[in-house]
């Protein structure tokens, strides 16, 4: 597809790593605008997060590990599911997606840097900032955010504890953050692309963040304005979603949702376009129907604005909407099913191999498409009177994300690290990882679906003897999910410093294609100055 | 390399346009989110989705026909909003109604806590889509009510059930929760007349 790239230019460009001083190192990271910078910044909160909200899973699952066990208070159990969930979304699973966006859009789509460098280094920053908001809440007086990650009020209204003040400007500054990024995104791939570099010929991941980011320019303000109703609700006297005051509670769901449901296509999409760049390379075959692909991205992007009181079926919403919503998200489906067809079709009679990013997208198929289907028994509207706010939709949307757009992102992480940093991961723990990981996962998250079905609430500290059983099952198999990331972060590290001593090609795969392995391992500082040549 | 160098001063000055303009779209956003409070209020309304009934008194005229060929049973619940130290009843729980014809009931309030307070009471009525046919002519809804200490009263609503009342509806449920609003800085009353 392209040709060789010359990183000689006429000017002199700063390079990283002759920095002398402490001082001068750190302001390397804090002034940078260097898209590749920025991206390891993004990544590494992404990593930092995912421990820490990770960390508060296996708290949630050691208290439910027996009925009647007293590990952690009621209280602050509440605390760990709504924190657990709030920094998942916001603080593991946004920033890495957007992490990656920084790092390989440029690279291919052959531009030099995102189109708004210092607007980029701003929507990086603001983030550790929300986030030290955000967890903060546990260090001040009285309880952290407590109500669930959906916040439903009245519950963060009139019942909210204080910290709830603080978690709405973290959710003000971590919307900013996306509003920026995402204007970054729609500017970089509409203007930066190399010459010859035509829209349908842009890789699917690329796409698929183009997409991603009208989404978030869509949605993140609505959020915006809802925590901002929020905040005047509880402190200057109006009456949104206060019934005593002739609001209505009701709306801040709709709200919510009107923002929640693309959300979560925001979270799939782009790991959709990883799934979708590294299927080929291992299937050593182009991907299969690359303009439905596309086209599919757009439709599901479409129809995510019009689903969203599927998470309000019992709401006592009139029989005629439950009806709309419910086939509205069931021709979701569509569009779903052509993109897991065509990831089939491009690995049929391919010359498949096994790396772990093959692993993880293999995976990925499998168990995503698994939740998928999970999440059709929900849309059913007599079923999911059934299943709201049981484990069943705890099942669900953990097959969905973190077997999702987790591993989406791990897949991501082992397919482009030898690019990032010029060394080759180690395979072997590489292995370990996904099999632990996968083991973990379905331990964990399988039997939730039976205790779901069984009528175990979500949200509860305890629960009747008859769920012990598949409880304990679940708190093994998190343990297993949790510490196996070690092994993640032990081969990342040990990669970055190039403990393997295996150096990365500039191609890395016998099977890429694409832009970024035109460039050479570890991609130079400045890649792209003049632009390359595409056929 | 390429046969057309590319102008960069040109895309510069389009990535700023493009990104005022997506800035301008995300106000536009937030603008539209807020602006879904009134068209979420105007659609309740219009399509009587949300059991909520009428804020405003609407005339009973004593010369319109009524049903005497269906009965209609109506209930009525009170619930007391964060567990306020007032006494809330119904006064009769259930009644058996022709559609257009006037009713009279009364709900008992006592101020149990030992400070006056002012409560608001919000109604709203199951199946919700039943709720614009239940039509109030008086009600201790429309206004707050206060009581001091120990202080009880009896509180009136005169209403009537429209003719057009779908046919499948045979039960109404009417519920009133009592909000204690004393320390609310901006009453409801303050902005009587709008839309919810």
């Amino acid at each position: 597809m392209a040709e060789v790239i010359t990183h000689e230019t006429e000017h002199h460009h700063y390079e990283p790593g002759h920095e002398k001083t402490l001082g001068a190192k750190i302001a390397r990271w804090v002034f940078t605008t260097n898209h590749k910078d920025i991206g390891t910044l993004y990544l590494w909160l992404s990593f930092l997060m995912f421990f820490v909200a990770g960390g508060m899973a296996l708290l949630i699952r050691t208290e439910l590990f027996m009925p009647g066990a007293r590990f952690i208070s009621p209280e602050f159990f509440n605390q760990m599911t709504t924190m657990h969930g709030l920094i998942m979304v916001f603080g593991v699973v946004m920033p890495a997606l957007t992490g990656l966006a920084n790092w390989q859009i440029p690279l291919m789509i052959g531009a030099p840097d995102m189109a708004l460098p210092r607007l980029n280094n701003w929507s990086f920053w603001l983030l550790p900032f929300a986030f030290l908001l955000l967890i903060s809440t546990f260090f001040i007086e009285g309880p952290a955010p407590n109500f669930g990650w959906t916040f439903y009020a009245p519950l963060s209204t009139q019942y909210g504890p204080p910290s709830t003040d603080f978690m709405i400007f973290a959710i003000h500054l971590m919307g900013l953050s996306s509003i920026m990024g995402a204007i970054n995104i729609i500017a970089t791939i509409i203007n930066m692309r190399a010459p010859g570099m035509s829209y349908m010929k842009m890789p699917v991941f690329a796409w698929s963040w183009f997409i991603t980011a009208f989404l978030l320019l869509g949605i993140m303000p609505v959020l915006a304005g809802c925590v901002t109703m929020m905040l005047t609700d509880r402190h200057f006297g109006t009456s949104f979603f206060n019934a005593a005051g002739g609001g209505d509670p009701l709306l801040f769901q709709h709200l919510f949702w009107f923002f929640g449901h693309p959300e979560v296509y925001v979270l799939i999409l782009p790991a959709f376009g990883i799934i979708s760049e590294i299927l080929p390379t291992f299937s050593r075959k182009k991907i299969f129907g690359y303009r439905f692909m596309v086209y599919a991205i757009v439709v599901i992007a479409v129809l995510s604005y019009v689903v969203w009181a599927h998470h309000m079926f019992t709401t006592g919403i009139p029989l005629a909407s439950e009806l709309f919503f419910m086939y509205a998200t069931m021709i979701i489906a569509v569009p779903t099913g052509v993109k897991v067809f065509n990831w089939t079709a491009t690995m049929f009679k391919g010359s498949l191999s096994f790396e772990t990013p093959m692993l993880f997208a293999i995976g990925f198929l499998f168990m995503f498409t698994f939740g998928g289907f999970s999440g059709l028994m929900l849309a059913i509207v007599p079923a999911d009177v059934q299943y709201q706010d049981s484990y069943f939709v705890v099942a669900h949307f953990h097959y969905v994300l973190m077997s999702g757009s987790v591993y989406a992102i791990m897949a991501a992480i082992y397919y482009w690290l030898p690019k990032w940093c010029g060394y080759m991961y180690c395979e072997k723990l590489g292995k370990w990882h996904f099999w632990l990981t996968t083991l973990g996962m379905n331990i964990t998250f399988f039997v939730m679906h039976f205790l779901g079905l069984a009528g175990m609430p979500r949200r509860i500290p305890d629960y009747p003897l008859q769920f012990e059983d598949f409880n304990r099952i679940a708190t093994i198999g998190a343990f297993i999910l949790g510490f196996s990331q070690l092994i993640f972060l032990y081969n990342v590290i040990k990669t970055i410093r190039g403990k393997n001593r295996v150096k990365a090609s500039a191609e890395v795969w016998e099977g890429h294609h694409g832009l970024e392995w035109t460039v050479a391992s570890p991609a130079p500082y400045h890649t792209f100055s003049t632009p390359p040549k595409i056929d | 390399m390429n046969n057309q160098p590319i102008d960069y001063a040109a895309r510069q000055r389009k990535i700023r346009r493009l990104a005022m303009l997506l800035g301008l779209a995300a106000f536009g956003m937030l603008g539209f989110g807020y602006l879904l409070v009134p068209i979420y209020n105007v659609m309740c309304k219009a399509f009587g989705i949300n059991g909520k009934t009428n804020e405003q008194p609407i005339a009973y005229n004593a010369a319109d026909p009524v049903d005497k060929s269906r009965w209609v049973t109506i209930e009525f619940v009170t619930s007391r909003n964060n567990q306020m130290p007032w006494e809330f009843n119904p006064l009769v729980k259930k009644i058996r109604v022709h559609p257009g014809e006037i009713n009279r009931i009364a709900f008992y309030a006592k101020n149990d806590s030992d400070h006056e307070m002012m409560v608001q009471a919000i109604p709203s009525v199951t199946p919700g889509l039943a709720a614009k046919h239940l039509k109030k002519t008086e009600c201790f809804c429309f206004t707050q009510q206060s009581l001091k200490a120990g202080e009880s009263m009896d509180m009136p609503v005169l209403f009537h059930i429209d003719r057009d009342l779908p046919k499948e509806v045979n039960e109404m449920t009417l519920s009133y929760t009592m909000f204690d609003i004393t320390h609310m800085k901006h009453k409801k009353n303050a902005n009587a007349g709008k839309i919810s």
